[in-house]
């Protein structure tokens, strides 16, 4: 596997962890942030979070990754 | 005749308008109707996968299980986040192979990877059955919206059967380009919709959303963490039927399909970066169902908590503006539910098992005559049989999750055989079934269409590993 390829995977499973195995630890209502409760703000910070994670991940790809033949420029 | 109602019917004839208008300088063959010709640019794309992920039941869905479940809710919120990041991955490499092939709908990748079609016709068909409930509840939803904004003055099958008329009409004559250009009308209108409403009413009941929270944990401690007020979908419920729905949203057969019509692969990784922030309206419908919770307890049906607050709050030409909008959200998913069904069922099942040297203009024709087929079939259980499909639609999502397996490791496994990927469809939907008919889902507190994908993937490798290797059609 390529290097960016790989970092950027690294990368990708943030969103898993964060937003899906961590729930059971993050489930509780204080403390209360930005007026939303634990839980629900955990959940829109990531979800904020995600685009800017996948946008470090493509950055990555095109440094590491040596275009292919066939990519579009 | 009120203003809600000029509003209301304005918005679906024009957008059917601008629906038809946006085929018409475009030579109509199978590859620009189902796939766009594979020239839609960034903006198009959004346009389609933003309207394929928010539909009625986000829109009346996220609020009334906020309204009606509490905390469950949020998954509606986090599962878009998770199928973005696989599509980041995933559909940039499915693209390539679509674009190589010359593939249109997701059977067509079953047929040309494994080289067996009738693997194709089995995905064809599990594709389908899981198509048409989904496309029932959103006329359905649209019948309900509708006659809410109206105030009861428009009977919802008037109003199912003309955008089902409407929608026929631009999708029979513009495809999935039409579905695109309609989109604009939808999410313009939805996300105003959405930001005035659920800005405005926690800020005109309890001047703000902190301050409603905070009301709310006094009054029902428990309910915005899991499980809310629905036992049965504690914290491993949510987190198992995340990973089907976030995994399984791209194997939705017209979410697969519409990827093809991206005019590169990086167009489609794009889309993937800037897909998370359209969920931020969610969390605005969120706070529609939760105020209504708080000021208007005790509805019969929770699923009404977005327009009933609507209803009480704000003047009836704004109804009429939400209802329209309600409406264009169920005409976008529908036309592209209705579109690669349609396909499927001329290209994958008819062509392939009963005339495999028909051209593809005879398969054109076949597929917009299934448009109408299909449509008044959906149209005939949304009237007459509302409740019949309900056991078919929480089979959709853990049905077309069981694609997973043979989709992922068919674009990147080499030693994944058909073998492999026949039983493992046949146990993980088997899994899914009999779970769902038994009265066992959740199953261990699990999701089961997340058990069907383990036994799914589990039986695909192995069987897999069996067998003779073979990458099929693909070099």
């Amino acid at each position: 596997m390529r290097k960016g390829t790989k970092l950027a995977l690294i990368l990708g499973c943030i969103p898993f962890i964060t937003l899906v195995f961590a729930l059971p630890l993050v489930n509780r209502i204080e403390p209360m942030i930005l007026g939303l409760p634990f839980l629900l703000f955990w959940i829109i910070s990531w979800v904020i979070l995600t685009p800017l994670i996948l946008f470090v991940a493509y950055i990555l790809e095109k440094k590491f990754n040596p275009p292919e033949e066939g990519d579009e420029k | 005749m009120n203003l809600a109602l000029i509003i209301i019917f304005a918005t679906i004839i024009l957008s059917s308008i601008l629906g038809i208008y946006a085929g018409r300088r475009v030579k109509m063959n199978l590859e620009n109707w189902t796939v766009g010709g594979r020239r839609f640019g960034i903006i198009l794309i959004w346009l389609l996968m933003a309207g394929e992920i928010y539909t009625t039941f986000t829109f009346l869905g996220a609020s009334g299980w906020a309204y009606s479940k509490g905390a469950p809710t949020f998954y509606i919120l986090i599962y878009g986040a998770l199928a973005y990041t696989f599509s980041f991955f995933v559909l940039p490499a499915l693209w390539k192979v679509g674009k190589r092939y010359n593939l249109h709908t997701q059977p067509d990748f079953f047929i040309k990877r494994y080289d067996s079609r009738y693997l194709g016709i089995l995905v064809a068909l599990i594709g389908v059955v899981c198509i048409v409930p989904y496309l029932q509840l959103q006329l359905k939803g649209l019948g309900l919206i509708v006659e809410v904004a109206s105030n009861g003055a428009v009977n919802p099958r008037i109003a199912i059967g003309i955008s089902f008329v409407l929608t026929c009409a631009f999708v029979y004559t513009s495809g999935i380009r039409g579905a695109a250009w309609v989109a604009i009308i939808k999410d313009i209108m939805m996300i105003l919709a959405v930001f005035i409403v659920g800005i405005g009413v926690p800020y005109i009941y309890f001047g703000g959303f902190g301050k409603m929270f905070r009301t709310l944990i006094e009054k029902k401690p428990d309910f915005l963490v899991f499980p809310g007020s629905a036992p049965e979908m504690d914290v491993l419920w949510i987190m198992s039927t995340l990973l089907v729905m976030g995994l399984g949203f791209y194997m939705w057969p017209h979410v697969f399909g519409s990827a093809f019509s991206a005019k590169s692969a990086k167009v489609i990784k794009r889309n993937a970066i800037i897909m998370p922030f359209y969920q931020i309206p969610i969390l605005l419908i969120f706070m529609v169902g939760f105020t209504a919770l708080l000021v208007i307890p005790g509805l019969k049906d929770g699923d009404m908590a977005f327009m009933a607050l609507v209803n009480k709050t704000y003047p009836s030409w704004f109804m009429g503006f939400v209802g329209a909008a309600g409406a264009v959200t169920a005409m976008v998913p529908s036309a592209i539910l209705v579109l690669f069904a349609s396909t499927q069922l001329a290209k994958n099942v008819f062509k392939a098992g009963f005339k495999p040297q028909m051209s593809e203009e005879k398969v054109m024709i076949l597929s917009r005559f299934m448009v109408l087929v299909i449509m008044i079939f959906a149209l005939i259980f949304a009237i007459f049989f509302p409740n019949e499909l309900v056991p078919l639609l929480i089979f959709g999502y853990n049905g077309v999750s069981q694609f997973f397996p043979g989709v992922v490791l068919g674009l990147f496994w080499k030693r994944v055989t058909k073998a492999g990927v026949f039983c493992g469809l046949i146990a993980g939907v088997g899994v899914v079934l009999i779970l769902i008919l038994g009265n066992r889902d959740p199953f261990l507190g699990m999701n089961a269409g997340f058990v069907g994908l383990v036994v799914n993937l589990l039986t695909t490798v192995l069987v897999s590993l069996k067998t003779k290797p073979s990458t099929g059609g693909f070099r």
